[in-house]
């Protein structure tokens, strides 16, 4: 169980690039947590803080309270796995599974137990039937799981997920779905995406940034709530249409369909008193 | 300002499976043309072939059919002739980039220059694109050095200051939030006001629902569906196909599944 707490971080890119802008985060252990905002508003920066692929030019990173600056890039591999947006620059092995193994072995996994952890992953995003495979004939969406599983196989009590939908068919966010529900509950999941279906789906706590900075912090029913709109526009973002739908039909800013429903059929309105239609979900 | 493709099948070196089946598909000028499928449907490679670039024949014949651009076949054209007739824009802006420029604003003037254009018009038709997608800012950035987003908007600059007639897109909006995605969608509108013919590869069905007139759907290389882009998008058979419709589609049938009513 592993807890993390930003504090006050600033970073700098060399190029004077202000990145993050005075930030703190705290993130318990086993807590789903979606970071959203603007291409350019820090997400990947923050979260590439937090196996020390980045360094903060002011403030701490405490890891289980730990502050991780002297901590080696090495050793906080065990504890938070980071997939990457484009798998491209994290695959670099000749086939699936080795792939895959690559990382639980340098963790010191061998033999029976190492095979369970590649098994398990494979299994998890569905390539189990292209073990022998190269990465590089799977297609861009097959190889963005198998960077997926291999941080899954790792095991780290923290896992890392830089826009996991992108690029997937309808098919391949299901996947994605499942994927993080899959995941053990001891296991801190964090996203960045762009995705507001996904995120309000899926996480039970989203952050919005701007310009290197928190500027909501909430359930997706606060974050996507009517009053957080505005706020949301100044980063130009937008709530999910269900949350549009939702208040359009007077039941508040329900952030999933299933949500809208649920919510619909306790206000009572029955799909007998009226016919569903278009316009009313008009968006 | 046409692009046909007529009777295309298309398979890759190597491969005895044809990656495209006996696909007909016309845009006009002015038109934007949606195409969905799930991933291995065969989107991309009907893009390099739309463009032209996916090769005829490597140690055999790889294409049958024709893709004809105003009424030009594109076989018969050399690659370079191709830049200026039929543009496309590909899935990883890594790979699009040139390379072999300091900034982004020479990245984007480095197209118009190719094709012969004076420096000083083809800088400002560069300013031009820059502004078009609101990222001015980048100008004297690194093109190497940009967030996936950022690199996404700076490629279809470069696209917009070619001025294609013909524009092929393959995913434009994958790394792109909201806001950049409604950028790229108003300026790929303008496009097609004065005539530019465009075909779109998306998974965002959002996107393509405000932005196309036409979609038409590929499932193991070969088009299953080709229609308004309402008819397309509400077809039930869409999720089969591994198409996830777009979002007023979903939200409808989630409250028509718990029977409820709004």
């Amino acid at each position: 169980m592993t807890t993390i707490a930003i504090e006050d971080l600033v970073f700098d890119y060399p190029d004077g690039t202000r990145a993050i802008d005075g930030l703190d985060l705290s993130i318990a252990a086993g807590e789903r947590v979606a970071i959203v905002g603007q291409n350019g508003s820090g997400k990947s920066t923050l979260i590439r803080h937090l196996n020390g692929l980045l360094r903060p030019t002011v403030g701490r990173v405490l890891i289980d309270g730990q502050d991780i600056a002297s901590q080696r890039v090495a050793h906080l591999a065990a504890v938070v796995g980071l997939a990457f947006q484009d798998p491209d620059r994290q695959i670099f092995a000749g086939r699936v599974d080795a792939e895959v193994a690559f990382g639980p072995r340098n963790l010191g996994l061998r033999d029976g137990a190492l095979e369970a952890a590649v098994s398990d992953a494979l299994d998890v995003v569905g390539l189990d039937g292209v073990r022998a495979a190269k990465p590089y004939d799977l297609g861009y969406s097959r190889r963005k799981l198998l960077g997926l599983a291999s941080i899954l196989a790792m095991g780290t009590p923290v896992v890392v997920l830089d826009e996991p939908t992108t690029g997937q068919d309808a098919r391949g966010i299901d996947r994605v779905r499942s994927i993080v529900r899959s995941i053990s509950t001891d296991r801190t999941v964090i996203a960045v995406s762009h995705d507001m279906d996904f995120v309000a789906a899926e996480f039970g706590r989203i952050v919005v940034m701007r310009s290197g900075r928190i500027i909501l912090d909430g359930t997706p029913a606060d974050v996507f709530a009517a009053d957080s709109w505005q706020t949301l526009a100044t980063t130009f973002l937008e709530p999910p249409r269900a949350a549009v739908a939702g208040v359009e039909a007077g039941v508040g800013a329900t952030p999933t369909p299933e949500a809208l429903a649920t919510a619909l059929r306790a206000a009572g309105r029955g799909a007998s008193d009226t016919d569903a239609t278009d316009g009313a979900v008009r968006t | 300002m046409t692009l046909e493709l007529a009777s295309v099948s298309y398979r890759y070196a190597g491969y005895a499976r044809p990656a495209l089946r006996d696909v007909s598909l016309r845009v006009d000028d002015g038109e934007i043309v949606g195409i969905v499928g799930a991933n291995e449907a065969g989107k991309t490679t009907l893009c390099l072939v739309a463009s032209g670039l996916a090769p005829a024949s490597i140690g055999g014949r790889l294409l049958s059919g024709s893709v004809v651009a105003d009424g030009q076949d594109l076989a018969r054209i050399p690659v370079h002739g191709l830049a200026e007739r039929v543009a496309i824009g590909f899935q990883d802006p890594a790979t699009q980039l040139s390379g072999a420029t300091g900034s982004v604003i020479e990245e984007v003037a480095l197209g118009p220059l190719n094709l012969g254009m004076p420096g000083r018009e083809a800088l400002e038709r560069a300013h031009e694109a820059l502004d078009a997608l609101n990222i001015g800012d980048l100008a004297e950035r690194d093109p190497l050095r940009l967030s996936g987003g950022q690199g996404q908007l700076v490629v279809i600059a470069a696209l917009l200051a070619m001025r294609p007639r013909h524009l092929v897109l393959d995913e434009p909006t994958a790394q792109l939030d909201p806001h950049g995605t409604r950028l790229v969608a108003d300026a790929l509108r303008r496009l097609a006001a004065v005539g530019t013919a465009l075909l779109i590869a998306e998974h965002k069905t959002d996107l393509l629902d405000e932005l196309c007139g036409r979609i038409a759907v590929l499932d193991g290389g070969a088009l299953v569906g080709d229609g308004s882009a309402a008819s397309v998008l509400e077809d039930p058979r869409l999720v089969d196909r591994g198409v996830a419709p777009p979002s007023r589609v979903t939200i409808r049938r989630a409250i028509e599944a718990a029977g409820a009513a709004p």
